[in-house]
């Protein structure tokens, strides 16, 4: 929801990033302020998990320019836990396995970090078991889950939903999902965008990655963004999701660059 | 000369070695005196032998350690921590000797649980039908020695169609400095039955010794042994273990083996899937430090066909820690249809740790699936970074994935307050650093 007297929670200014000496990130620009949900799209490659993870502070990839404003933190500044505690989240897209580290203690030594650094309560083992699996319920999850290790043969949807439900107990104030709907079926979507849209709220906020509008329905998004080649191209409003799906992306190139194409 | 200390040194076990009557059983003192015949004619093993290749025992030969004495005070308040809750049985040796009074037996007419010198009458027969026909001492030294100074061990005879519930727990316990101890046990498991059992070692103080160890393992046609070892001896120790399977007709054969303690240990695990349809789980995991050595050579034998056998064996090396993984896989031609996998982990934590590793095929069928990997590495900087994006700080995200790796194999051991004590030491370890 877009209220005239938010604050900003992410300011991103000419944001370049590089892998491999490859420049990826060409200068991107974004405001996300509390209680807003904004939606990124994009052809594959664009550059869109790339902005997340730097975001989160993944050190494969060397920012080469621009600033990010998190919270009145400058975010490049901080190592990756410390952006976690500060309240920054990120819903991966390729979720990984840990074998051998069981769920349950992973998301409870998560929990309780993140709870020390908001000068909150531990929760022992017992008490962290009811907690979870309450939220667990909210997302329909087995309770099994708890037992295994982080991932480790979760299919595809079980792999977003144990993403989901972290990003539950951490409640983050800027909360990146990347592609979550990918791979979910139709109810697994239902349960995820329920989920998320009980944990939004008007002092935190979403960026959504995605590459599909059905997800838009669930969760409607205040703004729609368009990624490609690195850099924001587009912003309009929940309408610009319906009109990528039926119109694609290269109408945006042709406009820009005003070539003929056949798109009718 | 590197030949003189080890002539010397064995001349030295060869004097300590007393031929006189344990008992007075003639087949038993026959094959003692038999091994210490054949351990006069082998040498000690160098680093020019091929299967010693990364491990230098040249060190043992200037320890001329005499065997350990019989005598002890240890008490069970001394030894109680060690006790697994979920055993009733247990067979305690001291410094390689039984003692009856910290021990918890049991024995029906069939089912035997006990020292092995008790049996040695009323079973003959079936012990010398079994014992040293898997360890086979001509061609290695040490179970050579081991047999030539034979006195206790643990036996257990599990009879037809029997499961015992309840894991065993054979606890050997070092108490005696600059000794050597010969260590001994024997499970026959007949047909249908089905045991578990947790072979461990363990020292009360860290001291220096020779631990010898020699297991032997024969399970008859649809029987299954769960087979967990735990070697956490003093950290100055050496541990040289044999330990010989031989599995019949669709048996299955469960090994978890743990090894955290010695200043260098070798553990040869030769398993024989001697009939069709055999089965055997192997799983191993070395967690050292320091200047520790840990060796474990196995070698799986598939001799007819059907048989099936998977191994993932794990190594941890911190400080300047050496970790050494054989693993041999033998598929005859007759072992057609033979499935097999193997894998070897390893995390080195530091720059100085070592590790070799080194997977051997030997695949004489063609009908066969046989599949195997080897990594050695780091810990994985994606998995570091997925737990610190959660708030987890550097150090405790690589302790959790240190742990976790080993806690992948710990976590295969059915018996919990066990896995807990495992988990515990790793945890120690692991956060030492
Ligand atoms: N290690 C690397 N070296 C070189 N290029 C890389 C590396 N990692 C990623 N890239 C490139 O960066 C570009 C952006 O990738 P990114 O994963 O951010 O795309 P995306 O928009 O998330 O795509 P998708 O929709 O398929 O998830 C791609 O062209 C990719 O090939
Ligand atoms: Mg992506």
């Amino acid at each position: 929801m877009i209220h005239s007297n938010s604050v900003p929670v992410l300011t991103v200014q000419g944001l370049r990033a590089s892998i491999n000496g490859t420049e990826i990130l060409k200068g991107i620009d974004l405001t996300v302020k509390s209680g807003e949900i904004h939606a990124i799209m994009g052809l594959n490659g664009s550059g869109k998990s790339t902005f997340a993870k730097v975001l989160a502070g993944h050190s494969a990839y060397e920012v080469t320019g621009g600033s990010v404003q998190f919270e009145g933190k400058d975010l490049l500044e901080l190592p990756p836990e410390e952006r976690a505690r500060a309240g920054l989240f990120l819903a991966f897209q390729y979720p990984i396995e840990i074998p051998g580290v069981a769920n349950t203690q992973f998301l409870r030594l998560a929990y309780n970090t993140v709870q020390t650094q908001r000068g909150r309560e531990e929760l022992d083992p017992l008490e962290f078991d009811d907690f979870v699996r309450e939220k667990m319920k909210l997302l329909d999850m087995k309770s099994d889950f708890l037992d295994r290790s982080v991932n480790e043969g979760f299919s595809g949807g079980e792999k977003k939903r144990n993403e989901i439900l972290q990003m539950a107990l951490l409640e983050p104030k800027l909360s990146i999902l990347d592609e979550t709907d990918s791979g979910l079926d139709i109810d697994a979507l239902k349960i995820v965008a329920q989920g998320v849209n009980q944990i939004a709220n008007k002092d935190n906020a979403m960026i959504l990655v995605t590459h599909y509008q059905r997800l838009l329905d669930y969760i409607v998004p205040d703004y729609v963004h368009v990624m490609q080649a690195g850099r924001i191209v587009m912003t309009g409003g929940k309408e610009l999701a319906l009109e990528l799906e039926t119109r694609g992306y290269d109408w945006i190139t042709e406009n820009k660059s005003s070539t003929t194409g056949a798109i009718a | 000369m590197t030949e003189l200390p080890h002539a010397n040194y064995l001349a030295g076990l060869l004097k300590s070695w007393s031929g006189k009557p344990v008992r007075p059983l003639s087949w038993l003192n026959d094959l003692r005196a038999r091994a210490i015949d054949r351990v006069s004619q082998q040498a000690l093993p160098t680093k020019r032998d091929e299967e010693w290749r990364f491990t230098d025992i040249s060190t043992l030969t200037h320890l001329p350690y005499l065997p350990s004495r019989p005598e002890t005070h240890l008490q069970r308040h001394d030894i109680d921590h060690l006790f697994l809750s979920e055993a009733r049985i247990r067979l305690v040796f001291v410094d390689g000797y039984f003692q009856q009074q910290l021990s918890t037996i049991q024995n029906s007419d069939d089912l035997i649980i006990g020292n092995l010198p008790d049996f040695s009458a009323s079973h003959s027969s079936i012990l010398e039908s079994h014992l040293t026909q898997y360890a086979a001492f001509d061609h290695n030294i040490f179970a050579a020695l081991n047999t030539a100074f034979l006195r206790d061990g643990a036996l257990l005879i599990i009879p037809k169609n029997t499961t015992i519930a309840d894991p065993i727990h054979l606890l050997f316990i070092a108490t005696q400095p600059e000794v050597t101890s010969y260590t001994r046990c024997l499970l026959i498991g007949e047909a249908g039955s089905n045991v578990t059992l947790v072979e461990e070692y363990a020292a009360l103080e860290q001291f220096a010794y020779i631990n010898n160890s020699v297991t032997e393992i024969a399970l008859a046609a649809n029987a299954q042994a769960n087979h967990i070892r735990i070697q956490r001896e003093s950290k100055q120790a050496f541990h040289l273990a044999n330990c010989s399977v031989a599995l019949a007709h669709a048996s299955r054969y469960l090994s978890t083996s743990i090894s955290l303690g010695s200043q260098i240990s070798r553990y040869n695990l030769d398993i024989r899937l001697a009939e069709e349809a055999a089965e055997c789980s192997v799983d191993g995991l070395a967690l050292i430090s320091d200047n520790q050595l840990a060796d474990t050579h196995t070698c799986i034998d598939h001799v007819k066909p059907n048989g099936t056998s998977h191994q993932q064996h794990k190594c941890i090396v911190d400080g300047s820690a050496h970790a050494v993984f054989n693993g041999k896989i033998i598929v005859r031609p007759h072992a057609q249809r033979t499935n097999s996998s193997q894998s070897s982990r390893n995390l080195l934590l530091s720059k100085t740790a070592q590790i070799d590793t080194k997977p051997q095929l030997e695949i004489f069928a063609d009908d066969v699936k046989c599949a195997h990997g080897a990594t050695v590495g780091q810990l994985d900087p994606e998995e570091i970074f997925y737990l610190k994006s959660r708030g987890l700080s550097e150090l405790s995200a690589r302790n959790l994935l240190t742990f976790a790796f080993g806690a992948e194999i710990i976590s295969r051991i059915s018996i919990p307050s066990l896995r807990q004590q495992l988990e515990q030491a790793v945890l120690n370890q692991t956060q030492s650093n």
